[in-house]
């Protein structure tokens, strides 16, 4: 109790001083010492693995060994639950992906990474060193992790070559088998599928002139509502977990959907009959960042962490168990659980066409006035509803 | 306490028991004060964490999220109840208490007639088989069954196959060609749904009834043949209007956790969104508490109007 009392005062205090000092943040380690035999992070399920759940997957346990910083990982589940660990504070580093990374930022609950002490950092994806969901007025403020992309799964029994475009999940049609697609798509159950609707009307409705799926004026939103509506009325269940989604491919006649590299993975070991691609609109994708908290009570410990991060044993194994890109290109050749096949595979040379997720704010910069995300929600739930 | 003076060694024996026993004399003549100790922590409990966060739900309920910021503004307002009145939401409410009616009505119709042989006419050997079965299905996780049925109602499920070998699918699909409780399959049309709900809830409705049935007295069943009613009207006119009151009693389970569940809804059927859901999304990124709130305000009021009518027709009698 008392403990955490104190912690809040702290972070209060330091919140309190981060304000009065606005602009002087806090100063970054100038070099890493001794590590102070453990380091906690947040993360997502999956993402650091120590040889529990399949023994080929573990890069815990050699990282302890080496530096003698025993590794405490807190799952969370949702990006939310990350900003209130993180808020809460008493961890070292999170793995944040673009929704939560700004807030995080924003909120000061993150602190700027000397990339001088993290020796790798000039073999991360060129692509991603500067990437704007970590870095703010040229100050970095993690260091990139891994991404993946959204993909269109298809069953290949039905589709002999990959669709070309999303409107097999936006349109009603005919597929290659005879049989109309109703009933037979899907689309997933989250208001951030707004973005995938607004990226399809990108291509194909150039005069509402959306150049960013995450901000969306009122005319762009309602368009992109006017098509989720057409949507609504051939899918017939919209996939929320993963699973579900991989029984509904086997067992219920389901053949085109967007899915992500997970399920296709899944499946494809299973033999089922299905492939995935990215279609010519593009697709949204996420982008994840370990960032170090702004009191991180263990930082010369994250620090090498941080380093271990993006070795390329690490990032190849992780793309591997979770069927994302890993942050370093560097892994993407001679590691036996990613294969040589498995960069390309999981999307990475598509990361130009992909729209990596943000959260939309209704201040959406250039003097723009964006549909601010709690109305994505109300106006998702309504689409769902038949409305 | 006790176990500690128990465990003390013979020779504090004396002195311990002395002071245990002044402290029990003392009680004794301060009945309300022992009352009081007795009773603090369960009041505790009920006043602080029931109560309170009840109490921290409703008054979230009457803040509103400012569209412009999207901050949360701490100031008293109806304006969030209003929301609850546009087209969406007002499905929403619609769907789940429909929904939450037809499943408690079905519960009621299949529970009633199995209640009913447990009761009265199942043997010594019968009767703790057929508890047994009624109660075998609670013991195993609830999402387990729920996923279980997504696979027996799945279009290449179970179901689907035996209307085939029946040369029966025409009805199958003409079934699921109805508009509204139809669908593609069984497992996402809320018929699916409704089948899942009735098949969780329905042990919640056969025991109370069953023990309310039980509760009749043989004599007055009795009496009423002997004074030359035919078994119709024994039923009707005896044993249903003592066994309604636990009808009423299992129909408030029934009712209240279809009312409140967003699990089954979410895995199976055509995910229009159920009061649960929809509390779910709102609260998160979205950051809209205060709807969130307002929205699990419904059932609340919902079920306190079901209770009242309940206790009218003397449901509590049978719990």
């Amino acid at each position: 109790m008392t403990v955490v009392t104190k912690r809040w005062a702290l972070s209060l205090a330091v919140a309190a001083f981060a304000l009065a000092a606005q602009g002087a943040d806090a100063e970054a380690l100038k070099k890493v010492g001794k590590g102070e035999g453990q380091v906690d992070i947040v993360a997502w399920p999956g993402y650091i693995e120590r040889g529990e759940t399949d023994k080929a997957f573990d890069w815990v346990t050699d990282f302890e060994a080496k530096t003698g910083c025993k590794v405490n990982v807190k799952t969370a589940n949702t990006s939310d639950e990350m900003v209130a660990l993180m808020n809460e504070g008493g961890f070292d580093l999170v793995t944040a992906s673009g929704d939560a990374s700004l807030r995080l930022i924003a909120g000061k609950r993150v602190q700027e990474v000397n990339t001088d002490l993290v020796p790798s950092w000039k073999t991360v994806d060129e692509r991603l060193q500067s990437a704007p969901w970590h870095t703010v007025d040229g100050k970095h403020y993690g260091v990139p992790y891994q991404w993946g992309s959204n993909v269109l799964m298809y069953n290949t029994k039905i589709f002999s070559e990959a669709p070309k475009s999303w409107d097999v999940v936006f349109k009603e049609m005919t597929l290659p088998d005879g049989k109309s697609n109703k009933g037979r798509v899907q689309a997933f159950d989250g208001p951030i599928y707004i973005a995938d609707a607004a990226l399809y009307l990108k291509k194909h409705r150039p005069e509402l002139k959306i150049e960013d799926p995450y901000s969306l004026d009122e005319e762009q939103y309602k368009a992109a509502l006017e098509l989720l509506r057409e949507q609504r009325k051939i899918v017939g269940r919209y996939w929320h977990d993963a699973f579900v989604q991989i029984d509904d491919f086997t067992n219920e006649g389901v053949v085109a959907s967007s899915s992500w590299p997970f399920q296709v993975n899944i499946l494809k070991s299973k033999d089922a009959p299905v492939g995935s691609t990215i279609p010519e609109e593009g697709a949204t994708g996420w982008a994840d960042t370990t960032m170090m908290h702004v009191d991180a009570p263990h930082p010369n410990c994250a620090y090498m962490w941080l380093e271990h991060s993006i070795n390329p044993k690490l990032q190849g194994d992780l793309a591997a168990w979770f069927g994302s890109v890993p942050a370093v290109l560097s892994a993407c050749k001679g590691n036996q659980l990613l294969t040589d096949e498995g960069c390309e595979v999981n999307g990475l040379g598509n990361f130009e066409r992909i729209s990596f997720w943000r959260t939309p704010v209704a201040d959406c910069g250039g003097g723009r006035q964006c549909v601010p995300y709690y109305r994505w929600v109300s106006d998702y739930i309504a689409v769902l509803g038949g409305r | 306490m006790t176990a500690q003076t128990i465990a003390v060694p013979p020779p504090a024996r004396a002195s311990g028991a002395g002071a245990l026993q002044r402290l029990s004399t003392w009680l004794y003549r301060h009945p309300r004060l022992a009352l009081a100790i007795l009773l603090a922590p369960p009041l505790a409990w009920l006043g602080i964490v029931y109560l309170g966060s009840l109490l921290a739900l409703l008054a979230q309920s009457f803040f509103y999220l400012d569209g412009f910021t999207g901050l949360i503004v701490r100031e008293f307002t109806l304006r969030t109840y209003a929301e609850l009145f546009t087209g969406s939401n007002l499905d929403i409410i619609l769907r789940t208490t429909v929904m939450a009616t037809v499943v408690t009505l079905a519960c009621a119709l299949i529970g009633f007639p199995i209640a009913y042989y447990m009761a009265r006419y199942a043997g010594p050997r019968l009767k703790p088989l057929m508890y047994l079965g009624v109660m075998l299905p609670l013991w195993s996780s609830y999402l387990v069954r729920v996923y279980s049925w997504k696979l027996i109602l799945a279009k290449e499920g179970i179901v689907t196959w035996i209307f085939a070998k029946l040369h029966l699918l025409w009805l199958l699909d003409a079934i699921l060609s109805i508009p509204v409780i139809g669908g593609p399959s069984l497992s996402t049309a809320y018929l699916g749904t409704f089948l899942v709900f009735v098949y969780i809830w329905l042990p919640y409705m056969i025991l109370p009834i069953e023990a309310a049935i039980e509760r009749v007295p043989r004599s007055v069943i009795e009496a009423s043949a002997d004074l030359g009613a035919p078994p119709r009207s024994t039923f009707r006119h005896v044993v249903l209007p003592l066994a309604i009151p636990g009808v009423v009693a299992g129909s408030i389970f029934t009712f209240s956790l279809t009312l409140g569940d967003y699990i089954i809804p979410g895995i199976i059927g055509s995910s229009r969104p159920f009061i649960g859901q929809a509390v779910y999304s709102h609260q998160g990124t979205a950051g809209n508490i205060p709807l969130a709130a307002a929205l699990s305000v419904v059932p609340i009021v919902i079920i306190a109007i079901y209770l009242r009518i309940a206790k009218r027709l003397g449901a509590f009698d049978a719990l």
